[in-house]
């Protein structure tokens, strides 16, 4: 768990985080906090189907499901198994 | 009884000097939009009036009277004038959907600058693109955008001053970089409106073609005349309505009817500047008790497909009028808002070079889900032949929609793009690039585009940009781009790829493909999806043929292939 969200984490900052001073953390909105917008989010499962080799649904990446690298996070251990 | 009454009756008699009158312009006299949207309601007597509500994350709020955005637009106007700026002079905003960005329009205008609002999504390429076509002076931003500024700054020879209006000091600023805070600078006196007149520019927003670069789309102040009226007889406002235009002012709704129309009329609006969830929307809408809504297919498909429990979470009651912009509003979507609000989505149809609505379903008017209904009085309508020009009799044949030119917010040009400009009129009549047919009671209805250019979720992204972007990825080697259907944008960017030599097609390459893009354009002109081919369809002239390949992601008919090169 701790392993997944760190990952998360940091690719979050190192793709979409674009003020240089902004620091975020596990529960910081991303998608109501204008981070990553929705067709970024795209890129976002993208990575996650291919780091974890899953496939998430379409209708289970909605905004909330993405919203925080903790439920992110969540969402991908549920597929993970 | 709505705004515009009968509109048979309007149609009768009809004349942009109604806007006119009732705006108190008189041919020939001073006409400047920010002194409109903000002196002109104080001296109404509205100062006091809320003008601005607007709501970031955690729930923060700001408020602004009238008052406050007459005297914050004109310390904006003042500092810009410090700085050696002049009338016509381009002065970007880039900014999020903050106060700032709305009040410093304003502040723009005033001096007789011209506006250029731009996506802060866009990425490095896309904004440099943009700023160096216009040959933009300065540049109001805010911290998190500055670092992309940065990035093009050295190349952006005519970028003078980039002015970040919350720089909390933290950080140094940098070579042309500086600071202006509308809260703290000191309240200019007697500061002087520019006498801008009806042809003076006034705004420059960005649109995508088929080839080439993006095209400046140069709007005039007098164009206030068919925002006003537009805003008063389709969006229906009235005097106590609190109206939330979701549109970004980085595009054309945002500024025509997301700052122009409501402020003009002296309406209050609010502005949500938090990123996207039916939760958020429905918490807002039920909060500030809005009552005239304007949105996009795309976000109500959204909203559509967050279900219907959501919605009775919330008490809605406030909505009174809802309407639609930016790409055709389907049946279903039109369906679904009379059953769960209880009032249908109106259809608007316009785009950036028409600068305010020419289609519109009215309000009191038969709806017919699914079609933009019907023409604004003082627009003259048709659907032309695609080899005659000629307008169609014949009941539900599909032809090209046309205006003729002469409304008062039409483009007056493409900035630096003359040719293109005409190139867009054929047999006296203005040709927007889409297709439609018209029913036997006079009803428009979509049919798509006549170019191949994307139209995701009312933003238009040109296959030709992406595909330039794509070859500067190291792994591109030839690539072709089409849009792909898609339940919720309408459309979305696919690029089918061929990669050069000792390149593997994986996952991973793809991932990396698709951020290159979204951060040089913007995220939407990020391919959904890449498709790996060893070869393109192309004529034999070499040029690729990209009607196959949207015929085949949209399951249609291939036609006539007697040019594709032997070996396809």
């Amino acid at each position: 768990m701790e392993e997944i969200r760190d990952v998360v984490l940091e690719y979050v900052i190192e793709e979409y985080l674009e003020d240089e001073d902004e620091e975020i953390n596990y529960e910081t909105p991303l998608i109501s906090g204008g981070i990553v917008d929705s067709f970024s989010m795209v890129s976002l499962k993208r990575f996650l189907e291919a780091q974890y080799k899953i496939s998430i649904p379409d209708e289970k990446a909605s905004p909330e499901a993405f919203d925080t690298v903790n439920s992110i996070t969540a969402l991908v251990r549920e597929f993970i198994g | 009884m709505s705004n515009i009454g009968s509109y048979e009756e309007r149609l009768k008699k009809f004349d942009w000097s109604i806007a006119e009158q009732e705006l108190g312009y008189n041919k020939g006299e001073v006409i400047n939009i920010g002194w409109y949207c903000s002196d002109r309601i104080c001296e109404m007597g509205k100062a006091d009036k809320t003008a601005l509500i607007w709501e970031g994350l955690g729930g923060a709020t700001r408020r602004y009277t009238f008052d406050d955005i007459r005297v914050k637009s004109n310390k904006f106007g003042a500092f810009l004038r410090s700085l050696g700026l002049k009338n016509e002079d381009r002065v970007c905003l880039f900014m999020d959907k903050i106060p700032e960005l709305y009040i410093g329009f304003l502040g723009v205008l005033k001096i007789g600058a011209i506006a250029q609002p731009l996506f802060s999504a866009f990425g490095d390429e896309s904004l440099h693109v943009r700023l160096d076509n216009a040959e933009t002076t300065a540049i109001i931003t805010q911290r998190k955008h500055v670092s992309k500024v940065r990035r093009i700054i050295e190349k952006s020879s005519y970028l003078k001053h980039v002015i970040i209006v919350d720089h909390d000091g933290k950080k140094p600023l940098k070579d042309r970089e500086m600071t202006f805070n509308m809260e703290e600078y000191e309240e200019p006196k007697d500061f002087e409106l520019f006498p801008t007149k009806a042809e003076s520019p006034s705004v420059l927003h960005y649109t995508s073609g088929t080839t080439g670069q993006p095209k400046g789309v140069k709007h005039v102040h007098y164009s206030l005349i068919s925002q006003y009226l537009t805003t008063k007889w389709v969006l229906d406002l009235l005097e106590d309505d609190i109206y939330w235009c979701t549109a970004d002012p980085g595009w054309v709704t945002g500024t025509s009817y997301g700052i122009i129309g409501p402020w003009s009329m002296g309406i209050t609006q609010c502005v949500m500047d938090v990123g996207f969830s039916a939760e958020n929307w429905y918490k807002f809408i039920e909060k500030h008790k809005v009552t005239m809504w304007y949105s996009a297919p795309t976000a109500i498909r959204s909203l559509m497909k967050a279900g219907d429990e959501v919605v009775k979470k919330h008490n809605l009651s406030s909505l009174r009028h809802l309407a639609s912009v930016g790409e055709p509003l389907n049946a279903e979507a039109v369906i679904w808002s009379e059953k769960v609000f209880g009032k249908p989505f109106l259809d608007t149809y316009w785009q950036t070079e028409t600068g305010s609505i020419m289609l519109t379903n009215f309000p009191g008017m038969k709806i017919k889900p699914g079609s933009m209904g019907k023409a604004f009085p003082g627009i003259t309508a048709a659907v032309v032949d695609t080899k005659t020009f000629q307008p169609i009799q014949e009941v539900g044949k599909i032809g090209l929609i046309a205006f003729k030119p002469g409304w008062p917010a039409m483009m007056r040009t493409y900035w630096n793009n003359e040719t293109t400009y005409k190139s867009k009129f054929t047999n006296g009549w203005y040709l927007p690039g889409d297709r439609a047919y018209i029913d036997r009671d006079g009803y428009f209805w979509f049919v798509g585009r006549d170019d191949d250019v994307i139209n995701i979720g009312g933003h238009l992204v040109s296959p030709f940009e992406v595909e330039s972007a794509l070859l500067e990825h190291e792994a591109v080697a030839e690539s072709a781009v089409v849009a792909k259907p898609d339940e919720v944008n309408m459309e979305v960017v696919k690029a089918f790829v061929m990669l050069n030599a000792g390149y593997e097609a994986d996952d991973m390459l793809e991932l990396k493909i698709m951020n290159f893009i979204r951060k040089k354009l913007s995220p939407l002109a990020m391919p959904q999806e890449i498709e790996y081919v060893k070869t393109l369809p192309k004529t034999r002239s070499g040029k690729i043929m990209r009607r196959l390949l949207h015929a085949k992601e949209w399951g249609e008919e291939i036609g006539d292939t007697s040019t594709l090169e032997e070996d396809e």
